[in-house]
């Protein structure tokens, strides 16, 4: 039966319909669609709040914007000009050395620190809650805290020694600018420890504890152990936490603009306190995001490197 | 409530023959001054936005004052507070996207950032200036620019040499020294006895850039020309940097990482004798009963006066904008104008404690200067004022410059030996270059 001119209307007002229908549907059934549909809510909160901040720093790098005024676009003179600036290379130095520095230290004593309460202590529980207490207070506090530590006439530790007769005078922890840039350094790493130690402590404790006594039993030596055994197992999670860690370090602010300002003479100016510096107080906001563009490479480099170094399945396995 | 010119009139004078029956100030300037020269639109409300108060006493009598002003007019004003540094930005956001504060109180150079988006405040500030006595040079120069104004000055926030009387005489000095060179020999002295003096060579935001500032203009040094072009290589800026280096070897060690609280911290522990310091020095010691006795030996004066011949400092300086994005710029012209009126601006500057200096001359008669012999030298902070990157034009160039620490680090480099006084006149010219493109 041919199909009546009711009937091909019809059918002509249900074929969008059913493309709808059929369109949802397979999305709500394909593993793949659904997949996409769950994740487009992180995709437009990732785009938003992470995509476009970051392009936007990228652009205002080639402008001349200031504050409170919009800028035109000026190509690479920002970078230019950083590339002739001593006192961004210092920054650069400044940064490079404080994050190698300070991260080598973090990880060699996290690691100490996480070997040690990995073992059965008395109150190890106790002792675990309090290894974090470094990283739960607010960094401003702690900071303000090492303001006084190494306070130019306050110091207590000038004070203790001076007492104990060792030193005459008070030492110049913040106005050298060596002494300057250790002092940050220790505190960094004062700070830095238990992140690195309760990550790595959870590391160990997925050992399993039957290789090490296979091991033991085998006459391997507790270094070889370490070596062969535990190091290989833990590479994972060390390359992971190294890469937190060296990210936290390379754009430190807090402790750096509570204790010094990046003085004395800009030695312990770093690329995120120098950028703030020039973008908002200076009002240079296309000067200072260049200067935080310049960043991503040396971030870049640092995640590359942990997982494609740090992560090589040679290393993992315990071969040289 | 409906505010008319009649409720308004009938407000202001019922407010001012109040204040002059209560009040220490003349009744009939206060009567003079009541009519209006702003009528608030009607259903005016207003938001400033205000630097976070050093002085309880100034923070309440402005409120007082605000207050006042709200049963006089009716105008609503709402007062948002924001830390000193982040005035600054805020501010400049709210310029830039047209919403936000009504009004800024703000710092140095901040109007010149954003001219074109004020409300001009010419008519204002003619009027304020021909009923006080005038502006101060100074001050005046941080609201005008081309013959408008653009911010209404509000005040200075002085800075003065703070030292111990006993110790200064211990070193064989029975009178302060007026002059660079006696001021040298009197911090030799003082070290000698074991008693220095130390001035911030860190990132102080106020007291590193007030103490760089007046090295360089007391010898006549200046960063840049009225042309703008950068003139700070010169003999004389060779001369101050000759000159800090003398002094900063009379210095107690470590002032090269001081920020604007450690010389605070050292004069009220007794550690120096002698350093530059806003009135809060004095207050910070009267408050404590040990610190009694620093207090009652704590003598002020103004900064030594160099080769220049003049006293010349820096000083914060603060001026009050109105957006232009301000729907009800009269209600915000006859507020400022309100709160300039001698009798509130003498009740402001009474409870400041001689924190704030007056922009406008008549005010320099306020008893507050009187009162203390320690308060003396912040009343002539206005006078002695300059704008911040003499003798260029006022802009985002100087702003970005005193940001960036450009003298504070020229002096420090050269102080400290890590380079040259010519290396470090060489990189300030560098890096002046860069603002002033």
């Amino acid at each position: 039966m041919m199909p009546g001119p009711d009937q091909a209307r019809n059918a002509r007002d249900a074929a969008p319909a059913r493309a709808r229908r059929g369109l949802w549907s397979r999305l709500s059934e394909s593993q793949n669609g659904l997949g996409f549909l769950f994740m487009l809510p992180a995709a437009i909160f990732l785009l938003f709040f992470l995509t476009y901040p970051l392009g936007l720093g990228v652009w205002l790098g080639f402008t001349d914007t200031r504050i409170g005024r919009e800028g035109v676009f000026i190509g690479l003179e920002n970078y230019l000009w950083l590339f002739d600036d001593p006192v961004f290379w210092l920054t650069v130095f400044n940064t490079v050395f404080y994050t190698t520095i300070a991260s080598v230290a973090k990880f060699g004593l996290g690691l100490w620190l996480a070997l040690i309460l990995n073992r059965h202590l008395p109150f190890k529980n106790f002792f675990r809650a309090i290894i974090l207490l470094p990283w739960v207070v607010p960094t401003v506090l702690s900071a303000m805290a090492f303001w006084w530590i190494f306070d130019s006439q306050f110091s207590i530790i000038s004070w203790s020694l001076m007492k104990m007769g060792l030193i005459d005078q008070p030492i110049n922890f913040l106005g050298d600018p060596w002494t300057a840039r250790w002092s940050v350094i220790a505190a960094n790493v004062w700070r830095g420890i238990p992140f690195v130690a309760i990550s790595l402590l959870a590391g160990l404790q997925t050992i399993p504890q039957s290789l090490n006594e296979a091991a033991a039993i085998d006459g391997a030596t507790p270094w070889q152990r370490f070596r062969k055994v535990t190091l290989p197992l833990l590479t994972p999670i060390i390359a992971v936490v190294m890469t937190f860690s060296v990210l936290f370090t390379f754009t430190d602010f807090q402790l750096i603009y509570v204790l010094t300002r990046g003085g004395p003479v800009n030695a312990t100016h770093l690329m995120a306190t120098l950028s703030f510096q020039r973008a908002i107080p200076g009002g240079q906001l296309g000067e200072g995001a260049a200067i935080a563009v310049a960043m991503i490479p040396f971030l870049l480099a640092a995640i590359l490197f942990s997982f494609f170094g740090l992560q090589r399945r040679k290393w993992q396995q315990g071969q040289d | 409530m409906t505010i008319d010119r009649r409720k308004l009139l009938q407000g202001t004078a019922a407010l001012a023959a109040a204040g002059a029956l209560v009040g220490p100030f003349r009744a009939g300037r206060a009567l003079a001054q009541a009519a209006p020269m702003f009528t608030p639109e009607e259903g005016a409300s207003l938001r400033l936005l205000r630097w976070v108060p050093f002085v309880k006493g100034e923070e309440e009598a402005w409120n007082a004052n605000t207050a006042a002003f709200t049963e006089a007019t009716g105008v609503q004003v709402t007062i948002d507070q924001e830390s000193w540094e982040d005035v600054r930005p805020k501010a400049a956001v709210a310029a830039n996207v047209g919403s936000g504060p009504d009004m800024v109180m703000s710092w140095f150079d901040d109007p010149f950032q954003y001219p074109d988006k004020l409300v001009d405040v010419t008519d204002l500030c003619t009027h304020l200036g021909e009923a006080h006595g005038g502006w101060y040079d100074g001050l005046a120069a941080y609201g005008s620019q081309d013959g408008k104004w653009i911010a209404t000055p509000l005040c200075a926030i002085g800075n003065a040499i703070c030292y111990r009387d006993s110790h200064m005489k211990a070193a064989g000095f029975d009178e302060f020294p007026t002059d660079t060179a006696g001021f040298l020999k009197l911090c030799q002295a003082l070290k000698e006895k074991g008693t220095p003096a130390g001035f911030p060579h860190g990132k102080a935001v106020g007291d590193g850039n007030n103490y760089a500032h007046w090295l360089l203009w007391s010898h006549g040094g200046e960063a840049v020309n009225a042309e703008g072009q950068v003139t700070i290589n010169s003999p004389e800026t060779l001369a101050a940097i000759d000159y800090a280096k003398q002094l900063y070897a009379t210095f107690i060690p470590g002032t090269e990482s001081w920020l604007d609280i450690n010389n605070n911290r050292a004069f009220l522990a007794g550690e120096i004798s002698l350093t530059a310091n806003g009135v809060s020095l004095y207050y910070a010691a009267m408050k404590d009963e040990a610190m009694k006795p620093i207090a009652e030996d704590l003598r002020t004066t103004n900064l030594p006066i160099g080769p220049v011949g003049k006293s010349v400092e820096l000083h914060q300086t603060s001026t009050l904008s109105i957006f232009s994005h301000c729907k009800y710029p009269n209600a915000a012209k006859a507020y400022i104008e309100f709160m300039y009126r001698s009798e509130n601006m003498n009740k402001w500057l009474e409870a400041a404690s001689a924190y704030c200096c007056q922009a406008l001359k008549e005010f320099a008669a306020n008893p507050v200067w009187t009162s203390n012999p320690v308060h003396a030298p912040y009343a002539k902070a206005s006078e002695s004022l300059r704008v911040n990157g003499y003798a260029g034009p006022l802009g985002p160039a100087s702003a970005g410059a005193m940001a960036d620490y450009v003298l504070v680090d020229m002096f420090a480099e050269a102080v400290t030996g890590q380079r040259t006084p010519e290396e470090a006149i060489a990189n300030a010219e560098r890096r002046l270059q860069r603002y002033y493109r």
